[in-house]
């Protein structure tokens, strides 16, 4: 395909006169690349990249989502958007201001100012063992050191009442007292308590029961309406997900390789590794006959191995690979929805090319 | 429907107590026939990986089964888990049942090659020579999906994906090839692809070994697409159990249609996702009656006046609760 810049999504043809207004994006990434390892001599981005030529945005109120296997980018993300890493290439700009050229110190006191957050996986890990639920949670407005001393008391109240605990029952507990759901509340309140306007949570629910994961992911859904809080969520529980995102972005190997609207993506993805991902998904209602099943979506095992690194991310495991997918597609609106976008050459055509159901069982 | 099969687990009024006797797991029986997949599902806290460690004689330290029989095996293969010596414990673990868990990496070497640490376990356990032991070692890493598997042989776990570690773990458990593989939550940090990519697996290993799975997870939607029969278990305690899809199709305990409510249900729409309201009973916490009552939606005086025993429903099914007693139907 080219190697040209293809337009990007025309965002003005979508009949503007009938939808409200957009507001504008909070976070705008594009073209970013992140290399962990500094990229070898002639090799531009090599294959040491971590993440490559991503392009995402996230307006004030919205839920964005991030699927993806481990490995593929979506903490790089994350670390890139706080300012923990520097940027190899691209553009980060949060709130009209390109904080991906910041300065080490300017990167810092951003970092400080706590409008974007992390929440992590653990809490058991991520909090200090010693330190009480107030003490975490004051410690990032310690940090921003721009509220009095009684301001951050009742900050800090006011935010574990936000994330639906009793400052008075918990407020001296340490996380080992906790429930693993109390746990990751008090992460949340943690998170919020500097009132940022993007909260960055990497696998937020992955280490809870069902019931905890959905209080969390409700939880999220109501501070964005109430904080007016951007969220963006890496989660592989793609249909509790889809419950209360707005838009997903997968990951694959280090590329954005689909994103869009969360119900399109995943009713009808216009990538085969999305495809795999939802056919992969477990449910409790059985019977989907029609449902795409993983087998479908896997290469003929007699197929020759596609060379590694050769062009799309994803043609070693794609049964659709041919000729053209020697070069890595970009990402580009789809044409019967420009809201989406897809890096995939068969975007739209994949599909009619799935062979007919097997008649055995699928294999692992 | 009395299962025909041959038994390869039964377990009778299991009894566990944490800490200070505090008793986390009471009154548990159930059964698993050979090459039966048995699926144990509750929030967390339920008791469900102290059962395991109990079936595997991994409790920790503070832990103890007070009461109960575990029976591994029929006729003259029959052997008695409660009370086994360390002899007997280590014959079971080398050779009739294997286990796998959440954090691979944790049970590994990190400065032994994986090959190497199979080889070592088929070399100790199966009596084979050096050379046997790799070439059967290739051969399980191939078994259980890894590619290049002679190259897998000579990487380090951290080497290894999450994915491929789960893989690496599950060669092992079944270089034995016991009678009985125990998966305790093995696939809930993977991604999905890779989650289903190893419950095919595990089915898999079931037929070709004629293996008894018995897999434990929070989520009854992992329970639905592997398991032939289901047991809920709450507060230390099995509450309803039965075929999967029966169970599934019609829940007759509240805590199971809770259960369900939370579950991955597959539909990609916006949605108030559902919660179970309130905490589950902590270990040694005592109640009058059934331990659902705080939080079951269609709780009376009944459920609160004494004990619930388990009720059999025929089917194969059971439940633990008053209104099938009194033979009400729970309200939908
Ligand atoms: N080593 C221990 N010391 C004290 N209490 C324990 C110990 N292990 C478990 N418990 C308690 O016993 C009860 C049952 O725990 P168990 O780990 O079996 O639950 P589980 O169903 O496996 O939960 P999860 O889904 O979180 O793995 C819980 O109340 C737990 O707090
Ligand atoms: S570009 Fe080619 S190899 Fe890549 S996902 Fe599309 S069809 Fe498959
Ligand atoms: S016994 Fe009562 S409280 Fe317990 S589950 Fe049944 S109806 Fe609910
Ligand atoms: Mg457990």
């Amino acid at each position: 395909m080219s190697t040209t810049h293809p337009t990007r999504a025309p965002h003005d043809v979508r009949l503007a006169a009938s939808l409200p207004p957009t507001p504008a994006p909070l976070l705008r990434v594009r073209g970013l690349s992140v290399s962990y390892t500094p990229p070898r001599k002639g090799t531009h981005l090599g294959t040491g990249a971590a993440l490559r030529d991503a392009d995402l945005e996230v307006r004030p109120g919205e839920i964005v989502g991030i699927v993806g296997e481990t490995g593929s980018g979506k903490t790089t993300l994350a670390r890139a958007t706080v300012g923990l890493v520097a940027p190899a290439a691209g553009e980060i700009e949060f709130a009209g201001e390109d904080i991906g050229g910041l300065r080490r110190r300017a990167r810092r006191a951003f970092r400080r100012s706590g409008q974007v957050q992390l929440v992590f996986q653990d809490p058991l890990r991520s909090l200090d063992p010693d330190l009480t639920v107030t003490e975490l949670v004051r410690e990032p407005l310690d940090i921003a050191g721009t509220l009095s001393r009684a301001e951050r008391g009742q900050r800090v109240a006011e935010s574990l009442r936000l994330v639906g605990l009793d400052p008075e029952a918990v407020a001296d507990r340490r996380p080992r007292q906790l429930s693993g759901g109390q746990r990751q509340r008090v992460s949340l309140a943690r998170a919020i308590s500097t009132r940022p306007r993007l909260l960055f949570c990497d696998e937020p629910v992955s280490a809870l029961d069902v019931s905890n994961r959905n209080l969390i992911l409700n939880l999220l859904d109501q501070l964005r309406t109430e904080l007016d809080l951007a969220v963006v969520i890496i989660a592989h529980d793609l249909s509790s997900l889809a419950g209360i995102a707005d838009r997903v972005a997968v990951f694959y190997r280090g590329r954005i390789v689909e994103q869009g609207p969360i119900r399109a993506v995943l009713e009808e993805p216009a990538h085969p590794y999305t495809a795999l991902l939802t056919a992969s998904a477990p449910t409790i209602a059985l019977g989907h006959e029609d449902r795409l099943t993983p087998d479908r979506l896997r290469p003929d095992p007699d197929r020759p191995a596609w060379p590694a690194d050769l062009g799309c991310v994803f043609a070693h495991r794609c049964p659709f690979a041919h000729d053209a997918c020697a070069e890595q597609p970009r990402s580009a609106p789809l044409p019967h929805a420009p809201q989406r976008q897809s890096a995939c050459h068969d975007a739209v055509v994949w599909r009619e090319r799935l062979d007919p159901p097997h008649p055995q069982k699928e294999s692992a | 429907m009395a299962s025909p099969r041959e038994r390869t687990l039964a377990v009778t009024d299991l009894q566990v107590s944490v800490g200070d006797g505090l008793v986390a797991v009471q009154d548990v029986s159930f059964e698993i026939g050979r090459g039966e997949s048995v699926g144990l599902v509750g929030e967390s806290g339920s008791g469900k990986t102290l059962t395991c460690r109990a079936a595997l004689g991994l409790l920790p330290t503070t832990g103890r089964v007070d009461g109960g029989r575990i029976v591994l095996g029929e006729g003259p293969q029959a052997v008695e888990l409660v009370g086994a010596r360390r002899s007997t414990w280590d014959g079971v673990r080398a050779g009739r049942i294997g286990a796998v868990f959440q954090d691979p990496a944790s049970y590994l070497n990190p400065s032994l090659t994986v090959g190497h640490q199979l080889a070592e376990q088929l070399r100790v356990k199966r009596g084979l020579r050096r050379r046997a032991a790799h070439d059967r070692a290739v051969e399980l890493f191939a078994e259980v999906g890894l590619h290049d598997p002679a190259a897998v042989f000579h990487q380090y776990p951290h080497q290894l994906s999450g994915g491929m570690l789960q893989r690496v773990l599950i060669a092992i458990a079944i270089s034995c090839e016991p009678e009985l593989l125990i998966a305790d939550e093995a696939t809930t940090a993977l991604d999905v692809v890779i989650q289903a990519e190893i419950l095919a697996l595990l089915r898999r290993l079931r037929e070709t070994h004629a293996l008894s799975l018995l897999l434990v997870t929070h989520d009854l939607a992992v329970v639905a697409e592997s398991c032939e029969r289901v047991l809920v278990m709450y507060g230390g305690q099995i509450v309803e159990s039965g075929p999967t899809a029966q169970v599934l199709g019609d829940p007759q305990h509240p805590y199971t249609r809770a259960l369900m409510a939370v579950a991955t249900i597959g539909d990609w729409g916006r949605r108030r996702l559902d919660v179970i309201p309130g905490q589950p009973p902590a270990a040694g916490e005592e109640m009058p009656g059934c331990r659902f009552a705080p939080r079951c939606p269609v709780a009376s005086a009944a459920c609160t006046a004494g004990p619930v025993p388990v009720t059999d429903l025929g089917g194969g099914r059971t439940t633990r609760c008053v209104r099938s007693i009194l033979d009400e139907a729970v309200p939908a």
